[in-house]
């Protein structure tokens, strides 16, 4: 009782006084000291991004010049092992996202060079040659493409409306790391439990659903959720070259026999023939038929509502910002210091009882409650901004999806959908004229 | 069909010019990202000046026991008979009885080194990282008992969850190759610099 009594006089504000001065031991005792281990290396940041780079090459070789689905998926079993369950799966493309925002948005950030990379060299690489990133370099895709038993087909307006969410997603990821809320791609990352065989509940069950899910649906993180597709489903639409069902210029041909229309209008060399064996073998929906003969009353309605919907436009925008700036009250709660500046107003108004730990912290600082109030004043009023950019980001992507699907594009041949094909190479078994370049070639050799 | 033809080959045109400007954008994103980026990496770390011990740090790490330890300053602890870092307050009897003992896991090593002092050593592997023994030793001790995110188990995730949870905001990226942050009045101890990777 004395020693309680004796101790708490001793105890003051002050940390780091001696209150028990260190003895000197007549024993001659020595200190032990304590080990502070190291992190990993630097340079293993950039043999990461050897790998990255070589695991790009690889696949846009395989997907376009070798078109082998089995070599596509052995690579595919590497970097799941590599960037996944060796690495597990930090950093990944899909993350660094939100690092390339805050170094924008917030200047005491460095930004790793390493994380750099890993944001922009899938980017160009599907700029060059499609979402092969997606087919055999990402983890993520990996270990859902593995699970992948039973596809059954997406009817197309659940599709054009789930893939909407990516961009949501997107929009509230960028505007969540440029305010320096959080890193909400990370927490939600779905399958980094798996890779790292530990994690929270939370993790599991999302992870674990999409994965149940994904024996059936193909693939649905990187279609309907995320974020970093959207960017590459962009750039893919300009890719200088892609996959093409049926072998084209760019594959090794032998002494194939080319069928008569093996030049496109625009210069490409395919040779479908429109046999519709490949119709069903995209699990991800991103085969396109070729399109029916339309009448002009068709394409007088067609018109019609092209320009009504492009007239519109500008009023999707107008409206999403609209209602963006009016989410900023819950969107702006994501970021701790207006939670905490919330809180702690309660708790002065004796509307709340009792403190929390982040209250508890706050008044221990002895920082005063008008600054708090102050800074999440502030904050709220980035969240007006940002969420009025949200929106309008979301409504501009709603409004080009409708006039996408209003717009009529011949085509003639069967073709992988530019910006939705994540270059697996499941259709190319499927594909007789495949069949016969093959056969030349083994005849060859 | 050279009107078709004249269409696509405007839209293979606009293609063209279009991968170009991204190409170009991409150029100066690497330029810009360039002038804001650091060459080494960085590390989560938690600030032992700021930390409240309120176990997010046990409950909150995706690695299951959590990668933040408890670390001992050496040259900052009294040796005390009675350590408030490892006995419960009022323990029946200073001795090593389980009941006795503020570690849930019992991670704290009691040694005798000679009347009155003891010594008290952290088994890491035991350590989860909850934080009990740091509120005792910094609420009536020297504070040589404190946190830290352990390098060798820590994963870098790119957001560490225990930073998301933490209400005390301790936790921030540090370089790489200063990763651990010590408490006020630590002696540093060349021993004990982190050496270079």
């Amino acid at each position: 009782m004395v020693l309680a009594v004796l101790l708490v006089g001793l105890s003051g504000p002050a940390f780091g006084v001696e209150r028990f001065p260190p003895p000197d031991f007549e024993s001659g005792h020595t200190l032990p000291h304590s080990q502070y281990p190291s992190p990993r290396a630097d340079v293993y940041e950039y043999v990461d991004v050897v790998v990255l780079v070589v695991a790009l090459g690889l696949a846009s070789w395989l997907a376009l010049r070798v078109r082998s689905r089995r070599w596509m998926f052995a690579l595919m079993l590497g970097s799941l092992a590599y960037f996944g369950f060796w690495r597990g799966g930090c950093v990944c493309p899909i993350g660094a996202i939100q690092n390339v925002t805050l170094a924008v948005f917030d200047r005491s950030y460095g930004i790793p060079l390493a994380v750099v990379a890993f944001f922009l060299l899938p980017l160009v690489s599907t700029l060059l040659f499609g979402r092969t990133f997606c087919a055999a370099v990402c983890p993520l895709g990996a270990i859902q493409d593995v699970v992948l038993v039973h596809p059954v087909r997406v009817p197309a307006w659940l599709d054009h409306g789930l893939r909407l969410l990516a961009c949501v997603y997107l929009g509230a990821a960028v505007l969540f790391a440029a305010t320096g809320s959080a890193f909400i791609i990370c927490q939600y990352d779905p399958f980094v439990a798996f890779f790292r065989l530990s994690g929270s509940l939370g993790m599991l069950v999302l992870g674990g659903s999409l994965l149940v899910i994904g024996a059936f649906v193909g693939r649905p993180y990187c279609r309907f959720l995320c974020p970093y597709g959207v960017l590459l489903g962009w750039l893919s639409r300009l890719s200088k070259w892609r996959v093409s069902i049926a072998p084209d210029e760019a594959a090794p041909r032998g002494q194939l026999q080319l069928p008569s229309h093996w030049a496109t209008a625009d210069g490409r060399s395919a040779c479908c023939v429109q046999c519709r064996l490949c119709e069903d073998s995209c699990p991800f929906g991103a085969i396109q038929k070729p399109t029916e003969p339309t009448t002009p009353s068709d394409r007088s309605t067609g018109t019609r509502r092209l320009l009504w919907l492009v007239v519109l436009v500008p009023v999707v925008v107008a409206t999403g910002a609209w209602v963006g700036g009016m989410l900023h009250v819950p969107l702006s709660h994501m970021h701790a210091t207006v939670r905490l500046a919330d809180r702690v107003w309660l708790e002065e108004q004796g509307k709340a009882e009792g403190q929390t730990d982040e209250s508890e912290a706050f008044r221990k600082t002895g920082r005063p409650v008008a600054e708090l109030y102050a800074e999440a004043k502030s904050l709220r009023r980035q969240f007006v901004v940002g969420g009025r950019w949200l929106g309008a980001f979301v409504g501009l992507m709603v409004a080009l999806k409708l006039i996408g699907l209003s717009v009529h594009r011949t085509r003639t041949d069967y073709e992988a959908d530019r910006a939705l094909c994540l270059a697996c190479g499941r259709c190319f078994d499927y594909c007789p004229v495949e069949h016969e370049r093959r056969k030349r070639l083994a005849d060859e050799r | 069909m050279a009107e078709s033809e004249q269409g696509t080959n405007r839209r293979g045109f606009l293609r063209t010019s279009m991968r170009g400007a991204c190409l170009a954008g991409l150029g100066g994103a690497v330029g810009f990202l360039a002038t804001r980026s650091q060459a080494g990496d960085t590390v989560w770390q938690l600030d032992p000046e700021k930390c409240i011990q309120c176990g997010n740090c046990a409950t909150h790490c995706v690695l299951k026991p959590s990668a933040v330890k408890c670390v001992h300053a050496y040259a900052m602890c009294g040796y005390c008979e009675l350590c408030t870092g490892y006995f419960e307050p009022e323990p029946n009897a200073l001795n090593t009885g389980a009941e006795n003992q503020l570690c849930p896991v019992a991670a704290i090593q009691r040694t005798f080194v000679e009347d009155p002092y003891y010594e008290y050593t952290i088994d890491e592997s035991l350590c989860i990282g909850c934080g009990k023994c740091v509120e005792g030793c910094r609420a009536f001790g020297n504070g040589s008992l404190y946190l830290q995110v352990r390098h060798d188990l820590c994963l870098n995730c790119n957001e560490c969850s225990i930073a998301a949870a933490c209400p005390s905001n301790a936790f921030r990226r540090v370089p790489a190759d200063q990763p651990y942050l010590h408490p006020e009045g630590y002696p540093h101890d060349p021993r004990e610099d982190t050496p270079k990777p």
